[in-house]
C-alpha cells in the first residue's frame, strides 16, 4: 500500500545531514534568523567523528580559525571537548604554524548536540530523508521516507559518506553507513532525477584496539603541549589536562602478511571501485606504492575519557578480518591487542563540485546548496568550512541579501571553494597549506582580522565576539603606531642598553619600528632595556610578524593586487562560448560546463590555456567597445 | 575578430631555391585562392577536401598566365593557424611571386604583418610560447648554425633544458612543502644545507644560459659589422670579397617593405650584418670622402669593426684616427694589400693596438680563412664554443625571465643564509619555479602537490 504523503512542516532552509558540515549549516542559518530544519539519521549520532579523533593541523587548523572567525562552532566545540592540543611546525615560518587538537569523540558529540538543540530557530529532528522536491529548475524542499514532505525556500545537502553507502571488509560488504548507521539508499537517485551529475568515492578508517591491551613501554610518547592554547577567538580556556598519544611502526615481518594477502585487499579483487584519496592510503595501498620503506609510523590515539578505545592512525584497511589481527600483532607494542572495531573502507555516492556557484549553490538549482563529504572532499574540518559557507548563502538567499564568497587571498575556506567549484575533484579532497598561493597572508594568527568584519556583516558575529575584535585591532593599531613615533638615539646609555639585550648598536636615530624589523630583534628583548607598552601576547604576536615579515607580506599583497585584476573581470552569466571565436575545443568545452564568474577564475580551470585567456580577454574588450 | 580577416604573405626567404610559397590564412583563404588559380582539372579549390595538393596556374585579372603552381589546401582546424589556409607554391622566381602575392591582395586578403601567422597560431592554442618565438626565429634565420639554434627550440630542446631545471627545483619544492603539511608523517628532514647546494647548482646552469644569450642574440640578428679605413684602402673589395661567400644571402625581410637592402655575409656561420653597404659600394669608383665622421658613426653602430690599413702604403695620420676610433670596440685590424709591397707591416700596426691584426689580400684572397676564424672566435668566445647550439638563449625575453628567475634563486639563498623558516625558502622557490615556466608557457597546476603524493609516503 502506498504510504500517505503529506505536508508536515515549511521552512526557510532545511539542511539534510547532521555530521559536521550540516550543523555549522544548520547554526549558521538558524542564527542569521532562518527558520531552520536540521535532519539527521541518528539523534545519537550529531557530529560524529567517524573517523581519527583529531581536529585541525596544517591548512586544517587554518580551516578551524577561519570558520571560528566567521562565527561558526567547531572551534568553540572542540575548545571545549579536547583532550590534547599540540602547535605543528613551529620552526617553519608563521604561516604554517599549525593547531592540532584530540577530542574526546563522544564529548564533542554530545556538547555540540547540546548547541544545536539550544539554539532560537532550529529544530533537530531524526528523519530519513528519500526525496528531493524540485519544480522548474527551483527547489521546494525534501520528502522523509515516512511520508512527511517539508517545505524549504533553501535545502543544503550535507550529506557525507551515507548515499548508497557501502561498507567494505575484506570480501565481507554491506550497505550501510559508517559504525553500524543506516545509508540513505534513495536521496541519490532524486539527485539524478533533478540532473545532478554523481561520482563514487571511497575512504577508509583503521581498526581501534582497546587500551588494556597495549603494551606502552614499546612505544614512544608523545605529549600535547604545555602551554595552553584555542583554536576559537572567544575561548578563555588557560589550563587543561592532556591525555598523550603513542608511536610505534610496522616493520618487514607486518609487510610480509599484507603482501601475502594482497590477493584478498578488496581494492585488488575488484570489489571496491570508488577512488580513494592519496593522503589518506589504506596500509596496504602504501605497501604496494612504496615496495622500499621498511617502516611505516603508527600513532595510537585515545578516542577519549571514557572509553578504552584507541585509533590506530596509520592503518587504515579493508583486509579481511584474519589479515587485519594477523598484521596489528606484528607490531611492537601490539603484540596482544584486542580489536575493538575493525578497519574498514566505505564507498559513497558524491555530488561533482563543478556543479556549484562558489556560494556552494547549484547552478542548475535554485536554492539548492550542497557541503561537505558529499561535495568530494575529506576531513571533517574541510566539511564545516564548506558548511558554514553553504548555511549563510541559503541564509543569504531566503533574506535576498548578498551572498558571501570569499577569494582566495581571504582565507583557505576560499581556497577550498575555489578548488572544488573550478577544478573539480578526482578523489576526496584535502585541504593544504600549499595548495594556497598567499600563505603568508592566511596565517592561522590573523584569521580573526581577515573574516571577523565579514562574519559580522552578514549577523553571524555577535556583540561580544565584535568588541572583543575591535579591542585587538585597536590595540595592535596603537602600538604599531608608537613603535613608528617612538626612536632611539646612538647615544652611550643606548649603546650599553642595546649591548645588554644583545641587539647589534645602531649608527642613526632609530624607530624600535626599524629595530624589530631585526632578525634578531624582539618585542620581550626591547622591553628588557626599554620603557614600552605592556602588550597582550596576541597583540605582540601580530605586531611582531607584521613588522618582521613585511618585506615578503608586502610581495604577497602585490601578488594579489595583480591577480583582483583578473579577478575583478566579470564573464557575463549568460556567456554563450560557443560565439567566442578562436577558441580551442578543449577551452571551449570547459569553460561552458564551469562557467567561470571571472577572467581570474576561468585561468584556473585545467584545460584552459592562455591563449584563451588571451582570447577571452580579447573578446570581452571587444564586446565593451561595441558597447554590450 | 581580428582573427578571422584574410591575410597573406610570401612565407619563403626570396631569392633562394626554385620555389617560393605564398601563405594565405583567415576566413576567406580559399575564396581568395580561387580568384588567382585555375587548377588544371578545372574544378573549383572550394569544391576540395582538406590537405590536397592541386595543380594548376595563377593567373591575373585579365586570366593571363602569371606562373605555374602548386597548391595546398588545408582547411579549419588541420593547418598552421588553425584556419583556413592555402599555400601558393610558386615557381617562377621572385618577379611573378611579387606578382602573385598582389594579387591576393587584389582579391581580399590583406598584407599579413610580421609573424602575424605564427601570432594567429599561439592564440589559437596551436604552439606554446615557446614555440611561437622559435618559429618566428626560424623564419629569419639567417645562416645554418641560426637555423639549427632555431630549430632546436622547435623541437624542445631548449624547453626539455628549462623543464628540467624546472623539475629539480619542483623536487625541492615538494620536499618543502611536504614537510610542512604533513608534520607527523616520515618525510625526511629538509636539510637547508642540501637546498642550498642545489639551488647553487641550478643557478649556476642558469647562469651557463644566460652567457649564451650573446651568442644567440649574434647568430639570429646578425652580428653588425662595420668596415672602416681611409679612402682606397679597399673597404668594397673587401665587402665584395666577404659576400661572395658561397652561402651568402640577400634578402630584404618577408613581409615587409624596406627601401634599403641589408647584406648579410656568412662569415663561418655567423651571419655579418654590414652597415651601409650600399654607401660603400657608391664610393667604389670615385675618389671618396668617407670623412671621419662618417666612420664615427659606423662605429658606434657596430658590433664588431673591420679597421682596413694599407701594407703597400705609409701609416698616415688618417690611420691614427682610425686607430683611435676602434679604441675599446670589439674590432678587428686587417692589413690589406699583401700581394703589394710591403711598406707597413703587421709588427708595426700591432705596436700601436691592442686588435688582433691580420694580413689579408682582397685579391688573392690570402688571410680570408684567417679573417673568418677569427670573427668566429670573437663570437663564441662570449662563452660557448663547445656548447650545443640548442642550447642558446636568444632573445629579450627570454633573458629576461632567466634573470628573475636567477633574482627568486639567490633570495632563497638568503632565506636560508638568513635562517628564516622553510616556509620562507618555498616561497621563493616557487617564485623561480613559476617565472621559469613562463618560458615554457606552463600553467601552475597541482604539479606540487602531485610531486608530494608520488614521492612521500603521506596519510593516516
Amino acid at each position: 500500500m502506498d504510504k500517505n504523503i503529506f505536508t508536515a512542516g515549511s521552512y526557510d532552509v532545511i539542511v539534510v545531514g547532521a555530521g559536521h558540515a550540516g550543523v555549522e549549516a544548520a547554526l549558521a542559518a538558524a542564527r542569521i534568523g532562518c527558520q531552520t530544519l536540521l535532519a539527521t539519521l541518528s539523534m545519537d549520532n550529531i557530529a560524529m567523528m567517524p573517523c581519527n579523533p583529531s581536529v585541525g593541523g596544517p591548512a586544517k587548523g587554518h580551516l578551524v580559525r577561519e570558520l571560528d572567525a566567521l562565527g561558526g562552532e567547531m572551534g568553540v566545540n572542540a575548545d571545549k571537548t579536547c583532550i590534547q592540543f599540540r602547535m605543528l611546525n613551529t620552526g617553519k615560518g608563521p604561516a604554517v604554524h599549525a593547531l592540532r587538537a584530540q577530542a574526546d569523540k563522544k564529548l564533542y558529540q554530545y556538547t555540540m548536540k547540546e548547541t544545536c538543540e539550544k539554539t532560537e530557530n532550529l529544530d533537530v529532528k531524526q528523519i530519513l530523508i528519500d526525496k528531493l522536491l524540485v519544480e522548474d529548475g527551483v527547489v521546494k524542499g525534501v520528502q522523509v521516507e515516512t511520508g512527511e514532505i517539508y517545505t524549504g525556500k533553501a535545502v543544503i545537502m550535507a550529506t557525507g559518506t551515507y548515499l548508497k553507502g557501502r561498507i567494505i571488509i575484506g570480501e565481507h560488504t554491506y550497505t550501510g553507513g559508517p559504525n553500524g548507521q543506516r545509508a540513505a539508499m534513495k536521496f541519490s537517485d532524486s539527485l539524478q532525477a533533478a540532473g545532478v551529475k554523481l561520482m563514487r568515492f571511497k575512504t577508509g578508517t583503521p581498526a581501534r584496539v582497546d587500551a588494556r591491551t597495549l603494551d606502552y613501554d614499546k612505544m614512544e610518547i608523545q605529549p600535547g603541549d604545555e602551554e595552553c592554547r584555542n583554536f576559537s577567538f572567544m575561548s578563555d580556556t588557560v589550563t587543561r589536562e592532556q591525555t598523550p598519544c603513542w608511536l610505534t611502526y610496522t616493520n618487514e615481518e607486518t609487510h610480509k602478511i599484507l603482501r601475502d594477502n594482497m590477493h584478498r585487499a578488496p581494492m585488488a579483487n575488484g570489489i571496491i571501485e570508488g577512488i580513494g584519496p592519496r593522503y589518506c592510503p589504506s596500509i596496504e595501498t602504501k605497501i604496494l606504492r612504496f615496495p622500499d620503506k621498511q617502516r611505516h609510523q603508527l600513532f595510537l590515539e585515545p578516542e577519549g575519557l571514557h572509553t578504552n578505545e584507541v585509533y590506530v592512525q596509520g592503518m587504515s584497511t579493508s583486509m579481511p578480518m584474519d589479515v587485519q589481527l594477523e598484521f596489528l600483532h606484528t607490531i611492537p607494542g601490539l603484540e596482544h591487542a584486542k580489536v575493538m572495531r575493525a578497519g574498514y573502507a566505505i564507498e559513497y555516492d558524491c555530488i561533482d563540485p563543478t556543479q556549484l556557484k562558489p556560494t556552494l549553490e547549484f547552478k542548475a538549482i535554485k536554492g539548492f546548496f550542497s557541503a561537505g563529504q558529499a561535495n568530494g572532499t575529506s576531513g571533517y574540518e574541510e566539511a564545516a568550512a564548506q558548511g558554514i559557507i553553504a548555511g549563510i548563502n541559503a541564509a543569504m538567499f531566503v533574506k535576498g541579501e548578498e551572498s558571501l564568497v570569499l577569494k582566495r587571498s581571504d582565507a583557505y575556506i576560499g581556497v577550498l571553494i575555489d578548488d572544488l567549484v573550478t577544478k573539480g575533484t578526482s578523489e576526496p579532497y584535502r585541504i593544504m597549506t600549499s595548495r594556497a598561493e598567499y600563505r603568508l597572508l592566511l596565517r592561522q594568527d590573523n584569521a580573526d582580522a581577515r573574516l571577523t568584519p565579514l562574519g559580522r556583516r552578514v549577523g553571524l558575529v555577535q556583540d561580544d565576539r565584535w568588541e572583543r575584535f575591535t579591542q585587538k585591532q585597536g590595540a595592535i593599531k596603537e602600538a604599531m603606531e608608537y613603535l613608528r613615533k617612538n626612536s632611539i638615539n646612538p647615544t652611550q646609555e643606548i649603546k650599553e642598553k642595546l649591548s645588554a639585550a644583545g641587539i647589534e648598536p645602531i649608527r642613526n636615530a632609530t624607530s624600535f619600528y626599524e629595530l624589530l624589523r631585526r632578525p634578531e630583534v624582539d618585542y620581550a628583548k626591547l622591553q628588557s632595556v626599554f620603557d614600552l607598552p605592556e602588550l597582550a601576547d596576541e597583540v605582540r604576536q601580530q605586531v611582531e610578524i607584521s613588522i618582521t615579515y613585511e618585506g615578503y607580506i608586502q610581495k604577497q599583497l602585490e601578488q594579489v593586487e595583480h591577480m583582483e585584476k583578473l579577478e575583478e573581470k566579470l564573464l557575463p552569466e549568460d556567456i554563450d562560448y560557443s560565439q567566442v571565436p578562436s577558441l580551442r575545443d578543449e577551452g571551449r568545452e570547459k569553460l561552458a560546463k564551469i562557467r567561470p564568474r571571472s577572467v581570474g577564475q576561468a585561468s584556473r580551470i585545467s584545460g584552459v590555456s592562455p591563449a584563451d585567456i588571451s582570447v577571452l580577454l580579447v573578446w570581452l574588450e571587444q564586446q565593451r567597445r561595441l558597447g554590450r | 575578430m581580428q582573427q578571422s580577416d584574410t591575410i597573406s604573405a610570401i612565407a619563403t626567404a626570396q631569392g633562394e631555391g626554385g620555389i617560393g610559397i605564398i601563405r594565405i590564412s583567415g576566413e576567406k583563404a580559399i575564396e581568395v585562392a580561387d580568384t588567382v588559380f585555375r587548377a588544371a582539372s578545372g574544378r573549383k579549390l572550394a569544391d576540395y577536401e582538406t590537405q590536397r595538393a592541386v595543380f594548376g596556374h595563377i593567373v591575373d585579372a585579365d586570366e593571363e598566365t602569371v606562373d605555374e603552381a602548386m597548391v595546398l589546401l588545408m582547411r579549419a582546424p588541420h593547418s598552421y593557424t588553425k584556419e583556413d589556409v592555402v599555400e601558393l607554391q610558386c615557381h617562377g622566381g621572385v618577379m611573378p611571386l611579387r606578382k602573385t602575392l598582389s594579387l591576393t591582395w587584389q582579391a581580399g586578403a590583406r598584407p599579413a604583418e610580421r609573424g602575424e601567422f605564427t601570432k594567429r597560431a599561439f592564440l589559437n592554442g596551436r604552439l606554446d610560447l615557446m614555440q611561437a618565438q622559435a618559429v618566428m626565429d626560424v623564419i629569419s634565420a639567417k645562416t645554418k648554425k641560426s637555423l639549427k639554434m632555431a630549430s632546436g627550440h622547435l623541437s624542445g630542446h631548449f624547453s626539455a633544458g628549462i623543464k628540467a631545471m624546472r623539475h629539480e627545483i619542483l623536487g625541492m619544492i615538494a620536499h618543502l612543502e611536504a614537510a610542512i603539511d604533513f608534520p607527523e608523517d616520515e618525510v625526511d628532514d629538509v636539510v637547508t644545507d642540501d637546498v642550498e647546494r642545489n639551488v647553487v647548482e641550478v643557478r649556476n646552469k642558469i647562469r651557463k644560459l644566460l652567457k649564451t644569450a650573446n651568442t644567440g642574440r649574434i647568430l639570429r640578428d646578425g652580428l653588425m659589422t662595420a668596415i672602416v679605413g681611409k679612402p682606397n684602402v679597399g673597404k668594397s673589395s673587401l665587402l665584395n670579397a666577404l659576400l661572395r661567400e658561397e652561402r651568402a644571402i640577400v634578402t630584404d625581410i618577408p613581409g615587409t617593405t624596406r627601401d634599403s637592402i641589408e647584406e648579410y655575409a656568412n662569415i663561418g656561420g655567423v651571419p655579418l650584418r654590414i652597415i651601409d653597404t650600399a654607401g660603400i659600394r657608391a664610393t667604389d669608383d670615385v675618389v671618396e670622402q668617407i670623412g671621419v665622421d662618417k666612420a664615427r658613426a659606423y662605429v658606434d653602430k657596430a658590433s664588431l669593426v673591420l679597421a682596413l690599413f694599407d701594407g703597400s702604403r705609409e701609416f698616415m695620420e688618417e690611420d691614427e684616427e682610425i686607430l683611435s676610433l676602434i679604441e675599446g670596440k670589439e674590432a678587428l685590424v686587417l692589413l690589406n694589400k699583401t700581394d703589394l709591397n710591403e711598406v707597413l707591416s703587421v709588427e708595426m700596426l700591432a705596436e700601436r693596438t691592442k686588435a688582433p691584426v691580420i694580413a689579408i689580400s682582397t685579391v688573392t684572397e690570402h688571410g680570408l680563412d684567417e679573417l673568418a676564424a677569427a670573427i668566429t672566435k670573437k663570437v663564441y668566445d662570449s662563452g660557448l664554443a663547445d656548447s650545443d647550439e640548442g642550447g642558446f638563449v636568444n632573445d629579450e625575453r627570454q633573458v629576461e625571465i632567466l634573470r628573475r628567475t636567477d633574482e627568486h634563486l639567490a633570495a632563497a639563498l638568503r632565506t636560508i643564509g638568513a635562517g628564516m623558516g622553510l616556509d620562507f625558502i618555498s616561497i621563493d622557490l616557487r617564485s623561480a619555479w613559476e617565472k621559469l615556466g613562463e618560458l615554457t608557457g606552463e600553467t601552475v597546476g597541482e604539479d606540487i602537490i602531485n610531486e608530494i603524493f608520488s614521492k612521500f609516503c603521506i596519510g593516516k
